[in-house]
């Protein structure tokens, strides 16, 4: 009787089952992954870093701002193109060739623009312009379609007599989504400042350069001081940046980044015409020299770059995901004193502003060149995106007010409320994670990136193209595949959740 | 030539067929209430008819179509877009024209809210929201007005009021009610619908009222 009555209740498990297919994933791909430390004191360094955070040192002023003023200007003139191309973009954003083409440009990402946009325009602003451009507009162009879609149908429907579809769309559909426009394009300015901050790591002359120089040569206090820099630019956004003055900005942004245009229209042919097509064509080896050509590429380049960008993206998933399980009850109202709470709160802003990027730039100093450092910036950084929206949705929770406490309390009345959610935002996270885990083998881990790297170091840019197009359309295979599961599993796409991608 | 008809006609909702055997005709001039439950397919009858004309139909759906964000004069201006053309709308978007608003006025004082002219509608009642819909209905000034509910969040003395203005406001009108008094004492005809067709068609004149209870037209 029991049996039975268990068999018949025994429900489907979704979500459960999806978790453990991933868990299990990201554990075969540990065993092939290299996990080791090989700075002699790994420990030590790290605690001179965090030292450095206690003892900021703001020497020389002067070339901090002029850095500071150069990557707010490189952000808001990128951010502010991009939105105005996005937008124009949603028009004709419902075809299938546009949406395609969109999808591709949005999952390269803005360091590999600036790679080769870089032997085009050498270190120029039009090279970090065009960076933020291109992937900015298409981000732009797919969640500002996603928002003007939302709107309800109703008023467009209700307004008498024959009236054009571009009054209709004034009228009726763009002001009910004004505000979360213009959310939206203020929390992407602050993505751009971070993303323009990065550019620096490649020789541009905004924030990032200077952090380099200054972790690089264990001035760790002024590394800190430009950290601080960063984060009290984007904290204080929400009163700065105001739609009033943004002209003035825009005005000031062109003064301020020289756009010269001294690129010479042959260099610019050759690019395309030569440098970037495969080089046994180029130089007319036909199909003969090509063949081996690509297979050279496809199993000595592509083949060990993608393997290792995907256990590592495989892994970093999933410890994200942890870092948030774990994050939750530190800020969410639902658990725990003012003081822990304002604790975790510190720890997820900190580590979810400071781009992956840097923090596997200071990981990889400390403890040496292999996928921990990557692994652990990728789950800290994601993981605090992640833990900070799910805690948002657990205070958003009515609990009966018997409810018991503390871990029962977690994992009994608000994980299974917002499980489905949290997947939601981790895969979300899917495609972002793997594109910043090819980015991140330019420091030196042997991801995509890392061989894209490399052969620009060696000039040759047609085998860079060919690895950049590769990491582009597996980008979009996850994408594509993150969106499949989440219909599947009935995860519900909102706007929150387009905001931290 | 009838202004609108419908020949065998039926209405689908949500995949299924809601309404069949539809045959109705609907002259020019005619004044008419269509009764019945809800959730029997008033609505969906309401916009078979509505595309039949919809070019010169002013429309007050059930749940208004309102845009929140804009004001009280804007939404009403709506009724006159497909009137200009795009630069002056577009101007009166973002900077109200005094001739507009001085015709929006006139609306609004007949309604009653032209204290409220340049509240955003988002921070309406809905009894206020209603009347903006219907607002924007007369901005439009067409011959022909199809409301569905159109005093369902008002009271009653205001109730009667409107409807009687949308009734001498157009030349043909078509309503959607369940309150039955009060939409016999504007209407000459009534259409009833029950169990998926048309139960009753009669004009209100002599009509036996317990009639409308007898054939399933009212809620319990």
């Amino acid at each position: 009787m029991t049996l039975v009555s268990l068999t018949i209740n025994r429900r489907r498990t979704p979500l459960r089952n999806a978790t453990l297919v991933f868990v299990v994933i990201a554990l075969v791909a540990a065993v092939f992954a290299d996990f080791e430390l090989i700075a002699l004191k790994p420990w030590g360094e790290l605690a001179k870093i965090f030292a450095g955070a206690l003892t900021p040192k703001f020497l020389d002023a002067e070339r901090l701002i002029e850095a500071a003023v150069t990557t707010l200007a490189l952000a808001l003139l990128g951010v502010m193109a991009a939105a105005m191309i996005g937008f124009a973009l949603t028009f004709i954003y419902r075809h299938r060739a546009v949406r395609s083409v969109c999808a591709f440009l949005r999952n390269i990402h803005e360091l590999f623009w600036a790679l080769m946009l870089m032997q085009v325009f050498g270190l120029t602003a039009a090279t970090g312009l065009l960076a933020l451009v291109i992937p900015y507009s298409c981000i732009f162009a797919k969640i500002y379609s996603e928002l003007l879609g939302e709107t309800d149908p109703q008023p467009a429907a209700a307004i008498p007599g024959p009236v054009g579809g571009f009054t209709r769309f004034l009228f009726a559909r763009l002001p009910d989504t004004m505000t979360q426009l213009g959310t939206y394009t203020a929390y992407r300015l602050e993505c751009g400042i971070r993303s323009s901050t990065i550019m620096g790591f490649v020789g541009l002359p905004t924030l990032g350069f200077h952090l380099e120089t200054a972790f690089s040569q264990g001035d760790y206090g002024g590394a800190w001081a430009i950290l601080y820099l960063t984060y009290a630019v984007i904290a204080t956004l929400r009163w700065w940046f105001r739609p009033r003055l943004l002209p003035i900005y825009i005005i000031a942004a062109m003064f301020i980044l020289p756009l010269n245009s001294g690129i010479e229209m042959s260099h610019f042919i050759r690019f395309f015409t030569s440098d970037i097509v495969p080089a046994p064509l180029a130089r007319g080896d036909g199909l003969e020299g090509f063949l081996p050509w690509i297979t050279m590429m496809a199993t000595e380049q592509i083949g060990p770059g993608l393997a290792s960008t995907l256990i590592l993206t495989q892994i970093a998933l999933v410890l994200s995901g942890l870092v948030a399980l774990i994050a939750v009850p530190l800020v969410s109202r639902q658990f725990g004193g003012p003081v822990s709470r304002i604790a975790g709160h510190l720890a997820l802003v900190v580590t979810r502003s400071t781009p992956e990027y840097i923090i596997a730039f200071v990981l990889l100093l400390v403890w040496g060149p292999s996928m921990l450092p990557a692994v652990v910036a990728l789950a800290i950084h994601n993981g605090a995106i992640v833990g900070h929206l799910t805690g948002r949705l657990a205070d958003d929770l009515t609990l009966r007010p018997d409810a018991i406490g503390g871990f029962n309390r977690y994992t009994w009345e608000v994980l299974p409320r917002v499980y489905g959610q949290f997947l939601a935002f981790l895969f979300y996270r899917w495609e972002i994670i793997f594109r910043e885990t090819a980015i991140l083998g330019i420091l030196g881990i042997h991801t995509l990136g890392f061989y894209a790297d490399s052969a620009i170091a060696e000039f040759r840019l047609d085998r860079a193209t060919l690895i950049i197009v590769v990491t582009g359309v597996c980008g979009m295979g996850i994408e594509a595949m993150s969106r499949r599961i989440r219909t599947r599993l009935k995860l519900t796409t909102s706007v929150e959740e387009a905001k931290e991608s | 030539m009838a202004y609108f008809s419908l020949d065998d006609a039926q209405a689908r909702y949500g995949g299924k067929t809601i309404l069949r055997n539809l045959n109705l005709t609907i002259e020019r001039g005619e004044r008419v209430a269509i009764l019945g439950r809800s959730g029997v397919g008033k609505t969906s009858l309401l916009n078979l008819l509505y595309r039949q004309h919809a070019e010169e139909i002013a429309l007050v759906p059930q749940d208004f179509g309102l845009v929140r964000s804009l004001t009280v004069f804007h939404n009403i201006y709506m009724g006159q877009l497909s009137r200009h053309r795009l630069p002056y709308n577009f101007l009166n978007l973002i900077h109200p024209v005094a001739r507009e608003v001085a015709l929006a006025k006139r609306v609004t004082d007949r309604l009653g809210l032209t204290e409220k002219l340049f509240d955003r509608v988002g921070e309406l009642s809905g009894g206020q929201r209603q009347r903006v819909a219907i607002g924007r209905a007369f901005y439009f000034n067409g011959p022909t007005i199809i409301a569905d509910e159109p005093v369902s969040a008002l009271d009653g003395a205001r109730s009667r009021e409107i409807l009687k203005l949308i009734t001498d406001q157009h030349k043909t009108v078509i309503l959607a009610m369940h309150d039955i008094p009060l939409a016999l004492d504007q209407v000459d005809r009534v259409v009833g619908i029950a169990d998926g067709q048309i139960v009753l068609d009669a004009k209100t004149t002599g009509l036996n009222r317990s009639s409308l209870y007898d054939l399933g037209l009212v809620d319990d």
